[in-house]
This record gives structure tokens, sequence and C-alpha cells, in this order.
């Protein structure tokens, strides 16, 4: 069952995507990080733009959702947690992105900024999609099931309250924000 | 050209409510790459076929190749990053960066040939994972999923130590 305050459905659903999408690239562009030596550079702590635009989205975006999942406004999709696919997949990830240069979204983003070689990912990501599909079976019978816990979330794993978590996330984003200005401060 | 950048600590808290729109309006997270799995299965038709897509698993299961949510939420990504970025003069037909080019030299067949290596790499790790740096770094962390955090985690370390490796030294000649 839907939330009660998700009246999206059919073609308006097709509609908001589009719109939804157009703000999102919007944001991407403006925020920067649709730019390869700012994302690489990140991962050097020479940057750290994305660092604070994707801790903020979490923690502004996080308690947003859980204020209306307390009344039953909003739905959690929780993704399962499949230790070995999610550690080897963000692994194998970790490594594309730095030589990419851009995750799957932001180089969609800078390929629309006219960045040839965000085009050239792209491609590489439809083939590197149709890999995955053409050996989903094998991984499905044999990386998917080691180590499924199921949709797993850290108030379950911590055996802390929700409240305590959410306040944890926004004073351990804080505390980032803290160290990263000291970091840059030192540059 | 006057900067178009804005505060990247309002581009998040902005990024943040627009997942709160989409999982409160839409009773959907934000998320990439499940829109690119389902493309690749339309770009796979032509190698093989239309009943080969159909019969995969994956492609009738998961990531059925279709105009959705999903895929519209891509096509308007690009749509307001190209807007974003005309409304600047940000759009430029360029591979130029400076990271790279420090550590490779300037060749554009070589970094075409490397953004491509990533791409396949990445979208495979994606698609393992079952999300990116949105399904899973934003939309996942946010809601406090272990396997969000477990992403975002694994993908940092990684990608430092590839950053180390690939960028560590300077292009001679």
């Amino acid at each position: 069952m839907s939330p009660s305050l998700a009246f999206l459905t059919g073609p308006e659903l097709l509609g908001s995507a589009l719109v939804f999408g157009i703000i999102f690239g919007f944001l991407l562009h403006r925020g920067g990080v649709t730019d390869f030596d700012v994302i690489v550079r990140l991962f050097q702590f020479r940057d750290f733009t994305v660092l604070k635009v994707m801790m903020t989205a979490i923690a502004v975006g996080g308690v947003g959702i859980a204020l209306l999942h307390g009344q039953e406004l909003a739905q959690f999709h929780i993704k399962p947690t499949n230790l070995l696919a999610v550690g080897l997949g963000a692994a194998i990830f970790g490594v594309g992105m730095v030589l990419y240069g851009y995750c799957p979204g932001t180089g969609l983003a800078a390929l629309a900024t006219g960045r040839l070689d965000a085009l050239a990912g792209l491609v590489g990501m439809l083939v590197g999609g149709i890999a995955y599909a053409l050996s989903y079976d094998w991984v499905a019978a044999h990386i998917l099931p080691v180590g499924a816990y199921g949709k797993l979330r850290l108030p379950e794993l911590l055996g802390v309250p929700e409240w305590a978590c959410y306040a944890g996330l926004v004073a351990m984003t804080l505390g980032i924000f803290a160290l990263v200005r000291k970091a840059e401060a030192k540059a | 050209m006057k900067n178009p950048r804005w505060n990247p600590y309002l581009v998040g808290a902005l990024i943040g409510l627009l997942s709160v729109l989409t999982f409160s309006l839409a009773n959907k997270p934000l998320g990439m790459s499940t829109g690119l799995a389902q493309a690749a299965g339309a770009c796979a038709v032509p190698f093989l076929g239309a009943d080969g897509v159909a019969r995969n698993t994956y492609w009738a299961k998961t990531a059925i190749p279709a105009w959705d949510y999903s895929t519209l939420f891509l096509v308007g990504t690009m749509l307001g990053a190209l807007l974003s970025a005309l409304l600047c003069g940000g759009f430029k037909l360029t591979t130029a960066s400076a990271v790279w080019t420090e550590s490779f030299g300037p060749s554009q067949p070589r970094r075409l040939i490397a953004a491509f290596l990533g791409g396949v790499i990445i979208l495979y790790g994606a698609r393992l994972a079952d999300g990116c740096t949105s399904g899973h770094g934003i939309s996942g962390c946010l809601q406090l999923a272990v396997s969000g955090w477990l992403f975002f985690i694994v993908m940092f370390a990684a990608g430092i130590l590839t950053a180390k490796l690939l960028y560590g030294r300077t292009h001679q000649g």
C-alpha cells in the first residue's frame, strides 16, 4: 500500500520522474559535482565538495523522511544487506568511479554539459549493465546469498532507538564537517 | 563567466529535500543505476534479440527495459544538467581534466578508453551491489540502511586506494 501523500500515479508519476530528475540534474551541476576533478580529488582529500553535498543530503533527507515515516506519510525502501554482493560491488564501484571520474548519475549529468569522456563512460556503463544481466544467474546462485541478512537497518543492527540513530547521524555529519573545515584551513 | 556554483551545503540540503518529496509524493527513492541497467537491456536487443533480452532473468525480473519512472528520471537528470549549463554558459564539448592530464598526459583517445573501461566497471559494481552513489549512498544511508552505509564506506576506501595508484605519479613526456 502506498503512503497517503503518494498521490502521484500513472502518467503523473511518469511526468514527476522527469521533473524530479530535472531538479536533481540541475542541482548536481550547480553543486559542482559533475566535474571530473572535483570527484577524483575527494579521494585524494583535496576537495570535499562531494562529501559536503552527500552528507548534507543524507542528514536533511534522513531526518525529513524519518519525520514523515513516523506519521505514516512515507514508506522506507530498504535494499537488502547481502554482505558479499554489496561489499564486492562497492569495491568494484570505487575503482570504476576513480577511473571513470564520475558516478552513474553525475556521469549522465556531466555528459549533458558536453563532457565527451562521460559519453564514453555511458557506453561503458551500458556494456557493464549487459555484462551484469548476462552473469546474473551465476551471481544470484553464488554471490547474492553469501551473508544475506535481508532488509537490515542500523537501529536494529545496533539495538539503538530510531531517534538516537538520527541524532547520531546529525552529530556525525557535523563532526565530519568540522574535520573538513580543519583540513581545508591547513591546505 | 560568472561562477555558477552554489554552496555545496545548500545543494546537499536541496537534494535532501528533493528526496523527501520523491519518497512522500511518488513513493520512490532517488536512484540511477537501475534505470541504466534497463537502458542496457534496450541496447542489448540488436545483439541478443528481443527474445534473448526478455528471457534473461535479470531484465525480466529487476530491470525491465521500458519508459518508466527510473528511466525517465535519468532523462530528467540529463535535461536538468543541460539546462543549468546553458543558463550559465557552462556547456562545452571537452575531455580535459587537470587531475587526469597531470598523470596521463593530454591524449584524448587514452582518456576516452579509460572512461569507457571505468564505465563498464562502475555499472557492473553498481548492479552487483544493487545501487550506486544515489541509490545506496544517498537513499540508502538516509534511511539508515546497513547496505547503504556498507556501500558508502567500502566504495570510499576502494576509491582512495585507486586514486593513489592511478593518480599518484606525474606523466613524463
